[in-house]
């Protein structure tokens, strides 16, 4: 122990730590400044930036002591006496924030900018300055509009109307933006409950293996380690899984990736914990690994999951729909190519964080207090197991928590808390059950916070993808068939890849119709990390396919690629590969004319060339279901309570989660517009399992459409109510939809969306850079515009990095994307300029006509790219993400495909139509 | 799979003289280890990639060693001194051009803000950005150890891939320093990444051309890498130039000797052997030429 001193936020401050501690730490532990978030440890996220002699710097791998007589400044000082600084409240009004776990370093670097530059600062700058501080929600844009704003001391533009009394339709910043820029929002690791211990766990290291045995004899001898736990300690049910229950929660007779879970440690510190896990020693008798799923489909292939009659396939999905022989025989030309797409990871900022508290708790018992923010009223005493967590299913980790913990789901409780990112990560367990298991064995809250490392094992990424796709057509352009196989990589657990498979099978043609489809789709297990939910659900992977044979087959009908979509687009009238025929609320062909119409602008050309650049433009388009579909139930309960007094005002409640998106601006929104009130006199609670009636899952970009419509009709009836005081509970049933296969309405609606994307490619390096995106997206009704902009600006970027920069790259089942240093997300200098259309072709079920869009964004960019890149280089690539090397060897060698996506040492596979061998 | 473990030091010293730096290490005999900024070592120490050790000793707190300055001929800086630091010095932008180009690539700003030239020499990557630069310039660095201080050629420091002669656990990298270029000379620097998860540069060059207005190169300094196991002095094709004409026709031959005495290998996930050859051809007369006009001459 050492005295620090610093001045701190303007104050002199002097804290006895240890030498080895990080500034980070300091700040966020000794001096209890919460709002300095960690995303990695590794100085490469920069979400830790803290100010020192006024200078950014990344507090991760700052030791302490480097701070010896410096001068700190955190989030916590720009507001003063309530007053928000210039670019606190620039970020408030120009939706810079949405998940929030980004936004004070984000703030903290463009505070030092802004300071040094003062009115001459410009764009350059800002992206200059936020090269190395990442957002993985707003795509940058949001954040460029709020420095400049701050910077120039500008008034937001006028377009955020005030509302009167009109909610629904009005651009207002999310509800929890304001605590999430002034440091003060928080998330699972910024809870305080005394008399915590900290866990971690043992994981497997080798993707496939028999264990034979399991020792935490010294684990459990080690001073400070209250509990070690192994699937011997789980009192209930040892597995879990959001469809299929194959996961297990402390692994039994084998491992089956690298990531699995085989023991875990409670302990005094998290460096007693750590020391606890390397004293458990497994034993290991190492099995084949099946690497991909190619692989996994041959008949000699080991087995993942022992005894399955179907071997390795989680599933077969078909599509069917006319006559496939048939249609292809009549077409005049028919495009065929495979396609692969890579493994891709969600990289939230806020790695995953649970803590457990056991049933009973009584913080006096260690000196503290009841933390007022963790509860909820006086009868929110910890007198049930309850686990804090940032969840997109509370209700379904209640329930897989409590079946392993051997008790009815009402004996837990979720608390969901704000959630630092999503995008389908967050929905499986990670460390739910394990908190719940070792809080109930040691009495004591347990907070299990993996590291940005650990996050990288072990929860589910986006499926790799081998698919073959081929598309017959007239010569005039009209669809005759489109046939495809798909291979999925489910990795090791079911998870979601059953839906998520699905949903890249019923996908597969398009946005388009026609008339005889024929589509396979075989879900693999292999020991890989189990592939799940990623914003886009499957769709992602085939839209790259088949919008990328759409513009090979325009070429070689010799049609326009934007007149191909258009004459084949989905519209009223016409029917989908499923067999449903769309009665209303179809945009698509408004969407192409809008991004078209903006494309053609003055002199436009397809592409041309610069110097040493050559610049194109190319087209995708895409369409996404909202909600679950396919004859699942899709339910939402919401409750409701007014006030009636001089001012009248409403609280709703509903588990549905928040994860940035602002769900609970528009769950305001809804409820305000029926009740005729202004929308800030409307609470929301979110994801409390105690208080908040079930939501259902936040996926299937259902939340606007399925939780909107409960609030709005709770709100309905409340308003039908004239009492001073109602209290009411409105269970929402949406729209019901038929399973695949069965025809009819497979979904209640579908989202539509265009996107143009000018690249230029330089022919030096084969570095490729999106200059532009233009895109128009039907989605209904835009419930709050602002925030609406800052899903689809994020959406478009993440799908960038999808495309240019992102694989998890697994080598025979064991991951080289260890380190966030080896997974680049798009930084700021990657951000396009983005023009954004909204189309509003409101359906009639939805909330105020709206449907899903936190999706859609991010599904056509990819294709896009690919397109625009073919027309600047002549080369086609058909393996993600696109390798500069490979690009210009294909160029160099006038070769017109590029088959090696960056981490790929194989070209793309042969695959046979319907698994034929 | 190595997992848990959080490795920590005990103590963490940021002396206030060299002497007393140097002191600190030659107490913990061995169990101590100089640390700069850190954005290298700590991350890597985080990961276990080092031997645990005992104490830390901050060197970036040395009064006069976080300075840049001009001294006997020479610019000379000093260990503490930040990348940016280096960046947004005037006499180094105009007399060691490839150098503030070189750190000025380096990581981004929050690093730049922290890391120091010492420790990335001291680092001795074979395509550390900042050490490529000062190569290029003919640097030279000053170490300092419990039998005093010397001075030796920066090219010297190299024993193998993040290896240096230095020992880190006993001796300081004290300050660096180059003959500013002056009338007639020009410098540039130039690299090659990708924007996937490596933050190696797939190829990474610096030059320093004397030439005047005849158009003669008298002289010329190129460093590369990763070329081999250490940064690259390029002294056949260094010979190619000096005493003939600025022209692009001798900055292609330069760059083919160049290729010809290096074997440029293929790094899995970064680059391919061709990748790298092609990224030197098309890049080194590039920054020949600029290195030139920056000289004051204009290349034929």
């Amino acid at each position: 122990m050492r005295t620090l001193r610093i001045t701190l936020n303007g104050r002199p401050v002097e804290v006895d730590v240890h030498e080895s501690r990080y500034l980070s730490e300091v700040l966020r532990g000794e001096l209890g400044l919460k709002g300095t978030k960690i995303g990695c440890n590794e100085a490469e996220c920069g979400i830790c930036t803290v100010l020192v002699n006024g200078t950014p710097v990344s507090s991760c791998v700052f030791p302490a002591f480097k701070a010896q007589g410096a001068v700190v400044e955190t989030i916590e000082n720009l507001s003063s006496d309530g007053k928000l600084h210039p670019l606190q409240q620039a970020f408030l009004d120009q939706g810079a924030v949405q998940c929030g776990i980004c936004t004070p370093g984000m703030i903290m670097t463009a505070k030092a900018l802004i300071d040094e530059k003062g009115t001459a600062l410009t764009e350059d700058h800002i992206r200059t300055a936020l090269k190395d501080t990442y957002c993985r929600c707003t795509g940058y844009g949001s954040i460029v509009r709020a420095i400049l704003q701050a910077a120039r001391g500008e008034s937001p533009e006028a377009s955020n109307p005030e509302g009167t009394g009109s909610a629904v339709g009005r651009s207002m910043p999310n509800p929890n933006a304001r605590a999430k820029i002034d440091g003060s929002a928080r998330f699972t690791d910024d809870y305080v409950f005394p008399g915590t211990l900290y866990a971690r766990t043992k994981r497997a290291g080798v993707p496939h293996a028999r264990v034979r045995s399991i020792d935490t004899a010294a684990a459990k001898e080690l001073s400070g380690v209250h509990a070690v736990l192994t699937h011997e300690d789980v009192p209930g049910h040892n597995r879990h899984g959001l469809v299929i229950d194959d996961w297990p929660v402390l692994c039994d007779d084998k491992v089956r990736y690298a990531g699995d879970a085989v023991a875990i440690v409670a302990a005094d510190s998290e460096e007693i914990a750590a020391a606890a896990i390397d004293l458990i020693a497994v034993e290991y008798e190492e099995l084949p690994v099946v690497a991909d799923a190619l692989q996994a489909a041959e008949d000699a292939s080991p087995l993942v999951h022992d005894g399955r009659s179907d071997g390795n396939v989680l599933k077969h999905i078909k599509v069917d729909k006319g006559d496939i022989e048939a249609g292809l025989a009549a077409a005049d030309v028919v495009v065929d190519r495979t396609y692969r797409t890579q493994c891709a990871e969600h990289l939230f900022l806020e790695p995953e964080c649970s803590i457990g508290i056991p049933a009973g708790y009584d913080p006096s018992a260690y000196g503290g207090s009841v933390d007022s923010q963790a509860v909820r009223g006086e009868t929110a005493r910890h007198d049930k197991t309850t686990i804090y967590v940032g969840s997109q299913i509370p209700y379904q980790d209640r329930s897989q928590t409590a079946a392993a913990l051997g008790v009815e789901p009402d004996a837990v409780r979720v608390v969901a808390t704000l959630t630092g990112g999503g995008f389908g990560g967050k929905e499986d367990i990670t460390g739910q059950i394990h908190v719940a298991l070792l809080a109930e064995k040691t009495g004591r809250p347990v907070k299990m916070l993996y590291s940005r490392q650990e996050s990288l094992l072990v929860h589910p990424k986006r499926h790799p993808t081998v698919i073959r796709i081929r598309i017959g057509a007239n010569n005039d352009g009209t669809l005759t068939a489109v046939q495809a196989t798909l291979y999925g990589d489910a990795g090791a657990y079911a998870s979601l890849s059953e839906k998520v498979l699905t949903r890249a099978t019923t996908h597969a043609t398009g946005p388009y119709e026609a008339p005889n489809v024929k589509v396979d789709c075989f879900a693999m297990y292999t020991n890989n990390a189990p592939s799940g939910a990623f914003r886009g659900f499957g769709v992602t992977q085939s839209c790259f396919a088949v919008e990328s044979s759409m513009d090979i087959l325009a070429e070689e009908l010799g049609i326009d690629p934007v007149e191909l979509r258009h004459k084949n687009a989905l519209d009223i009238g016409r029917t989908t590969s499923t067999g449903q025929v769309l009665r209303e609320s179809a945009g698509l062909r408004e969407c192409i004319d809008k991004v078209a119409s903006d494309m053609r602008g003055e002199d436009f050309r397809w592409s041309w060339e610069e110097g040493d650049s050559r610049f194109a433009w190319g087209i995708a388009v895409a369409y996404k279901n909202t909600g679950l579909g396919g004859g699942a139930p899709d339910k939402a309960s919401a409750e409701i309570e007014v006030w009636r007094g001089d001012e009248t005002r409403a609280e709703v409640r509903i588990s549905s989660a928040e994860l940035g998106q602002n769900l609970p601006g528009v769950l305001a929104a809804c409820a305000a517009e029926e009740l005729g009130i202004p929308a800030e006199n409307v609470s929301v609670l979110l994801g409390d399992t105690d208080f908040c009636p079930d939501g259902g899952p936040t996926t299937a970009s259902r939340q606007s459409f399925v939780s909107g419509n409960a609030v709005r009709l709770a709100a309905r009836e409340a308003a039908a109510d004239e009492g001073e005081h109602v209290l009411l509970r409105y269970d929402y049933e949406a729209p019901q939809t038929q399973p695949l296969g069965q025809g009819g309405d497979m979904h209640f609606a579908f989202s539509f969306c265009a996107q143009a994307a000018l690249v230029e490619v330089d022919m030096t390096t084969g570095e490729v850079h999106v200059r532009k995106v233009v895109a128009a997206h039907d989605i209904g009704r835009a419930l709050n515009p602002l925030t609406l902009k800052g899903q689809i600006e994020g959406g478009i970027v993440m799908a960038l990095g999808y495309t240019l920069t992102e694989h998890y790259i697994q080598e025979d089942g064991k991951p080289w994307t260890r380190l966030m240093a080896r997974y680049k997300m798009p930084s700021i200098t990657h951000a396009p300029e983005i023009v954004s259309h909204v189309v509003e072709h409101p359906v009639s079920a939805g909330p105020f006509g709206a449907k899903g869009a936190g999706e859609l964004p991010s599904i056509p960019t990819t294709a896009a790219i690919t397109n625009a890149i073919y027309r600047a280089t002549g080369v086609r690539v058909r393996s993600l993400p696109v390798d500069q090397d490979e690009l210009l060897r294909a160029h160099a060698d006038g070769a017109d495909t590029a088959e090696l996506g960056w981490g790929d040492l194989e070209p793309v596979p042969h695959v046979a139509f319907g698994g034929e061998a | 799979m190595a997992q848990a473990s959080i490795h920590r030091w005990k103590h963490y010293y940021t002396p206030a003289t060299v002497a007393e730096a140097v002191d600190i290490l030659h107490r913990y005999d061995g169990e101590a280890r100089v640390v700069g900024g850190g954005t290298d070592l700590l991350v890597e120490t985080r990961r276990g990639l080092h031997k645990p050790v005992t104490a830390m000793v901050d060197v970036t707190h040395i009064e006069g060693l976080n300075e840049i300055s001009v001294e006997d001929d020479y610019i000379v800086i000093g260990c503490g001194v930040t990348h940016s630091q280096i960046v947004s010095d005037e006499r180094i932008v105009e007399h060691g051009t490839c150098l503030t180009e070189s750190c000025g690539v380096i990581g981004g700003p929050q690093v730049r803000n922290v890391g120091t030239l010492a420790g990335n020499v001291a680092h001795a990557l074979p395509a550390g950005d900042g050490t490529i630069g000062l190569l290029a310039l003919g640097g030279e660095i000053e170490v300092s150890g419990i039998d005093g201080a010397w001075w030796m050629p920066l090219r010297n420091s190299f024993r193998g891939p993040g290896k240096s002669f230095i020992d880190r656990s006993r001796q300081v990298l004290t300050r660096l320093r180059f003959r500013p270029t002056g009338v007639g000379e020009g410098s540039a620097h130039h690299r090659v990444m990708r924007p996937q998860g490596l933050c190696l540069p797939i190829i990474s060059m610096g030059v320093r051309v004397a030439a005047g207005t005849d158009n003669v190169i008298s002289d010329a300094r190129i460093s590369m890498g990763p070329v081999g196991p250490v940064p690259y002095l390029a002294e056949p094709a260094m010979e190619v130039l000096i005493g003939g004409p600025a022209s692009a026709s001798q900055f292609e031959k330069a760059t083919e000797v160049a290729l010809q005495n290096v074997e440029l290998r293929a790094s899995k996930y970064r680059a391919t052997r061709e990748y790298r050859e092609r990224m030197v051809r098309t890049f080194l007369p590039v920054i020949l030429e600029r290195a030139v006009e920056r000289a004051g001459a204009r290349p034929l």
